[in-house]
This record gives C-alpha cells, structure tokens and sequence, in this order.
C-alpha cells in the first residue's frame, strides 16, 4: 500500500460562466520516504495537486487514499486533524504570523494541537536549535532574513514530525545561496524518512529529486524516477 | 487549542493591531459611559426631587379646603353648596385624634413690613408652634411661635434670615417691635438659615401666630391645615380619622380634600423614574451602536487577518478553535471597552457631582450593570458573526489572500 494513493482526481474551478479544469482524472501513487518534485508551467495545475494532497482543497471526483484511510469525505474539522498531526507545509511566501515571534510561530501547531506550554518550549528550543535559529527565537519575521524566515517556516512544518512534507516553491523568493541551502535543508528531513513532494519552476532543484512528476493543462504527462544515485 | 492558549493567542492578536483595538474599546467605553453618565444624571434629578419632598417631613396629611370630586347628594347639600372653610376649630379637633402627633393651621398672605422707617413686601405665615418641627425648620436666635391656643392672637412674630438682615442689619432683632400691616408685633425669634423644601424658603418669611395673620387678613379660614402622624403606618388610618372627623364636623359633607405626601412623591418618583428609563434607553442605543461597531471592527480584521486564518487551517486549526480566537478576541476587547467605559462613566458622574453639589448624580447599580453586561453581550454577539465567518472560510481561498 502506498502512502498516497490518487485515483480519478478531477478538480474543476467555476470561473464565471465558463469550467476550468485544473486537474484532470489524476492517478498518482507515492511511497512512504520518497522525494517528489512537481513541475510543470503555470497554470498546469501542480499548485492544485498540492492543495488536495495536503487536504486544503476537495476534488470534484476521485479518491485520495492516505495511508489506507479515504481522506476525501472526511470532515473539515476531520480533515484539519490529519493535517495537524501528519502533514507540514512549506509556502512560497513563508506565511509566518507577524506579530508572532520566531519561537511562537514554530510553536502554533503545537499549540493548535494543544501539547502543554511546558512540552511545547522544549520541542521549539530543539527544533530551533536543528534549524540554526537558537539566537533568532525572540525575533519576529521582519526581523529575520528570507532564509531564516523559510527555516523558520519549515521547522513550524516539521515540528509535529509530519508522515509528509509538502513545499510549494519553497526556493522561489530565496537568492540562489539561501535557496540550494533550503532545498539542502528538506532534503536532509527526506533523508531522515519524511515523504518530501515539492512544486518547483526550478529545473535545478527538479534535477535532485528522485521522482520527477511533469504536468501540463491538468494532468499528468510524464512521470520519471530516476535509479538510486551511487552512494 | 487549549483555553490559556486561546486567550494568550486572542490578547496577542487583540495587541497586535493596536490602532483597531483602541478604536474598538473607545466606541464601547462610549456606549458605556454615556449609560452611565446618562443614568447618573436622570437618577441624580429623581432623587433630587425625592429628598425636597422628604425635608417637608414623610409621615405628613395636608387637608386642603374643597373638593374637586363629584358626588351624590348628601344632608350637607341642602344646607350649602359652596365649601365650607376650614377652621381653626378643625386644626384644635384634629389634634386630639390619637394617630395625630402634630397639627399646623397655614394662612399665608402679603404684606408690608415696616421698621424704623424701612419698608418691605413679606410674605406672611400664620401658624402654629408645630410648624417649626414639621418642616424641620430651625430658629437661629431668640424663640420659635409659642404653644398655645390656636384662637389667640398673641402679637409676636418671628422672622425670617434675610428679613432679618435687610430690617435690623447687626442690630439684635429680639425684642424688637415690628409693624406687620396694622399691627405692631413684638419680635420673638429668627429662623436659621433655610432649609431646603420646593422652593418655600423660611428665609422671607414673616411666621405670626394663626389667629394673628387671620386677624391681619380679615379672614376665619385655612390655607391648609399639616397634620404629622405618629409614624409612617399610622398615614393610611390617620388619614381615615382625620377625614371621619372632618365630615362630621361639617354635617356629613366631604368638602375638603386631603392629600398625603406619598402620593405627591410617589408621582413625581414614577414621572422621573420614566425619565430615567428613557435616558437609559437613550445611552443603550449608543451601545447597540458600539456593538454593531465592534461586529464591524471584528470583521474587518477578519478579513485583515484572512491569510493568517487560512494558515491556522493549513497547520491543523479546527473550524471551532478558529472561532474560539476570534471570539476571544472579541470578548476581550469588549471587556476592556466595558471596563474603560465604566472608568470613565463613574468621572463624568463624579464631575457632574462636582459642578452640580445639589445634584446627587451617582449612577444606579442596574443601569451600570445593565451598562457593562450590554456592552459584553453585544460584543460577544458581534464578535460570533466575524468568528463563524473566519472559521468558515475555505484553507484554500484564505491562503492564497495575502
């Protein structure tokens, strides 16, 4: 059984009087621990994918297995506990909360969770702590550089140890230094066994993936994985 | 999301955006305060009122001449058709009835006054020893009227403040003999300053035994006739007596007409009272109004904060915390608002109190109560509409507004 399973997942967007059909009838398997990058140019609906993958978005049609268990006609608030407990995300544009500081936004899921403050502080520290940040916990997002922000985004993504990270142009506001060290930095978590599937414009960042998933007016046009790498 | 973490995430976000709370919490302590002010002021003239009527002494029948009722025929109407008046005789029987403690004959009219060659316009009361303690009155220097016999008209007077001032200046006034009109009369005593009781102030009067002023005035009727009771209960017999005794005095004829000081009171309470609701009704519409500001203020920042929402969701936020947060947020600066607005109500009363010393305006418990209460409920009930709102929104579509 893989951890994803998609079958027949059609998604179509009402945009005034005409249908846009932002997936179309899309099969797609991933196994515990893989490396998935989406690309694919705009429009190809790989944003979309990753919506439904992390419960934001329903689809029109189709069946969305995760872990076994038929995600899709779950509840919302059923749906927003899956996302609690097994799912980080990474965003283009970091959304982190601005009056928050560094320490409290890695801290939110937690406490959405409602894990005990006491609990909470020791898991932020070393999260922190893993990602560089020790000395930018009481800094807020304005205070911080856009790598720091991304790291700070992705140890709030991390830190409930998610089954599966999900990153939507994780690199796309990063300069070239910072983003090859954000995309080193997930890479790592996918090495530790997270299921990593990023949406990338990034030909480069596309390369290191394991699993290339290419997508062109909705639906799935190529799907290559290349062999393990030498060690 | 635990409770803690929701009112440390609710005060957070309520700080964070500091220009909109303060707006918020000033429209509410507004509201509040103009509750409270506004009831302050009205119950300040209520009770106003309530305490002059008080000083004229509670326990108080006031027998008036004539009768404004209609009713059947009765033996007295073939006698006479016009009212009889009421006499001294009637103030002498009214006092022997046993729930009677105090009984003061009025006759009130004007005349000069003249000392020395100064000349002045008085107002002239004719009446009794009791009066003094009826009214609460008190005598400055020398002695109030005598107690005697109602019919004798001892020609002494005792004098009011101001008179006293204007006539005989820092000359002691006691002893000294007056021209009241065509009679001379001996000064007896001064009143102290006046006590307070709608608008009849002892300072410009002239106080002469009954018979004296009826002699003066060439008349044998009462203006009134103040009758004090032996405590607040005996009121409602006492009135019973008093109107079985007159009626037989006067062959079975009701032609006088007897007035208690609880209705008078009761009516001006009930007439100030509606005042008082109504100002009150007044300020709760200023508090509708700052509640449909704070539903305003909320969703604004529902939709300030839509991205944030959406990123609760993404990280696993329920549709119920969601609300939580926001309706926190909600109940907090409300309470605040209300908080302030209570602050700020009981200055405004207190400043009235300070340019108005007369004016008792502190604010009733209800109206505050009311005031506060008001003010949490409708920013709680705005606050829900913002909350569901936030809550209901799509992860997605909230994401992506930034």
């Amino acid at each position: 059984m893989a951890q994803i399973e998609l079958d027949g997942i059609d998604r179509i967007f009402q945009l005034g009087d005409s249908q846009v059909h932002a997936l179309r009838d899309v099969a797609l398997h991933i196994e515990a621990g893989e490396y998935v990058a989406v690309m694919g140019p705009s429009g190809s609906g790989k944003s979309t994918l990753l919506n439904l993958l992390g419960l934001l978005d329903r689809p029109n049609a189709g069946h969305y297995r995760l872990e076994g268990r038929d995600v899709t006609t779950l509840s919302a608030d059923e749906q927003a506990a899956v996302r609690s407990a097994r799912i980080g995300f990474v965003f283009q544009s970091f959304h982190l909360v601005p009056r928050l500081t560094a320490a409290e936004n890695v801290a939110l899921p937690l406490m959405l969770a409602g894990i005990p403050a006491h609990e909470r502080a020791s898991r932020v520290a070393r999260a922190l702590r893993d990602f560089g940040l020790e000395g930018r916990a009481h800094h807020r997002p304005d205070e911080l550089s856009g790598g720091q922000r991304q790291r700070v985004a992705i140890a709030r993504a991390t830190i409930m140890r998610p089954a599966l990270l999900l990153a939507d142009e994780p690199t796309g506001n990063l300069d070239r230094a910072t983003g090859q060290e954000v995309t080193a930095l997930l890479e790592d978590l996918n090495a530790a066994g997270m299921t990593l599937i990023v949406v990338t414009h990034d030909p480069t960042m596309g390369e290191r993936a394991r699993r290339r998933v290419l997508m062109e007016d909705g639906a799935i046009r190529e799907d290559l994985r290349r062999s393990p790498e030498p060690a | 999301m635990s409770p803690a973490d929701t009112l440390r995430f609710a005060s957070r976000a309520a700080l964070g955006y500091p220009l909109r709370s303060a707006l918020m919490v000033l429209a509410m302590s507004i509201g509040v305060a103009a509750v409270v002010m506004l009831t302050a002021l009205g119950d300040g003239a209520r009770r106003y009122v309530v305490e002059e009527f008080s000083a004229l002494g509670a326990n108080l029948l006031i027998v008036l001449p004539g009768r404004t009722e209609t009713g059947g025929v009765n033996p007295g109407s073939f006698v006479s058709s016009t009212p009889r008046d009421l006499t001294n005789d009637d103030a002498a029987a009214l006092l022997r009835l046993p729930l009677v403690l105090r009984v003061a004959p009025l006759t009130v009219g004007n005349s000069e006054i003249s000392v020395g060659g100064r000349l002045r316009e008085v107002m002239v009361v004719g009446t009794s020893a009791d009066y003094l303690d009826i009214r609460g009155f008190g005598v400055a220097s020398g002695q109030f009227l005598p107690r005697e016999d109602f019919g004798r008209a001892s020609a002494v007077a005792v004098i009011g403040e101001t008179i006293r001032a204007e006539l005989f200046g820092n000359q002691n006034a006691i002893g000294r003999m007056i021209r009241l009109g065509d009679h001379r009369l001996r000064v007896i005593g001064t009143m102290g300053p006046a006590g307070r009781g709608l608008g009849m102030n002892s300072d410009e009067l002239v106080l002469v035994p009954v018979a004296t002023a009826q002699a003066m005035f060439n008349t044998g009727a009462l203006f009134r006739i103040m009758v004090e009771t032996r405590g607040r209960e005996a009121l409602a017999p006492a009135q019973r007596q008093l109107e079985d005794l007159l009626k037989a005095r006067r062959d079975g004829e009701f032609d006088f007409t007897v007035i208690t000081q609880d209705a008078v009171l009761g009516t001006f309470d009930r007439i100030l009272g509606a005042l008082t609701l109504g100002v009150a009704g007044i300020a709760a519409i200023s508090l509708a109004v700052a509640g449909i500001l704070v539903m305003n203020v909320m969703l604004v920042a529902v939709t300030q904060r839509t991205g944030e929402i959406g990123l609760l969701k993404a990280l696993g936020a329920s549709g119920r915390a969601i609300r939580l947060a926001f309706l926190t947020e909600a109940g907090l600066l409300s309470l605040a608002g209300a908080l302030a607005g209570f602050a700020l109500g009981h200055a405004g009363a207190w400043a009235i109190r300070l340019a108005f010393p007369a004016l008792p305006a502190w604010p009733p418990d209800w109206a505050v109560a009311a005031a506060v209460g008001t003010a949490l409920g409708t920013g709680l009930l705005f606050g829900v509409m913002p909350a569901r709102r936030a809550a209901a929104l799509d992860p997605v579509q909230a994401l992506m507004k930034r």
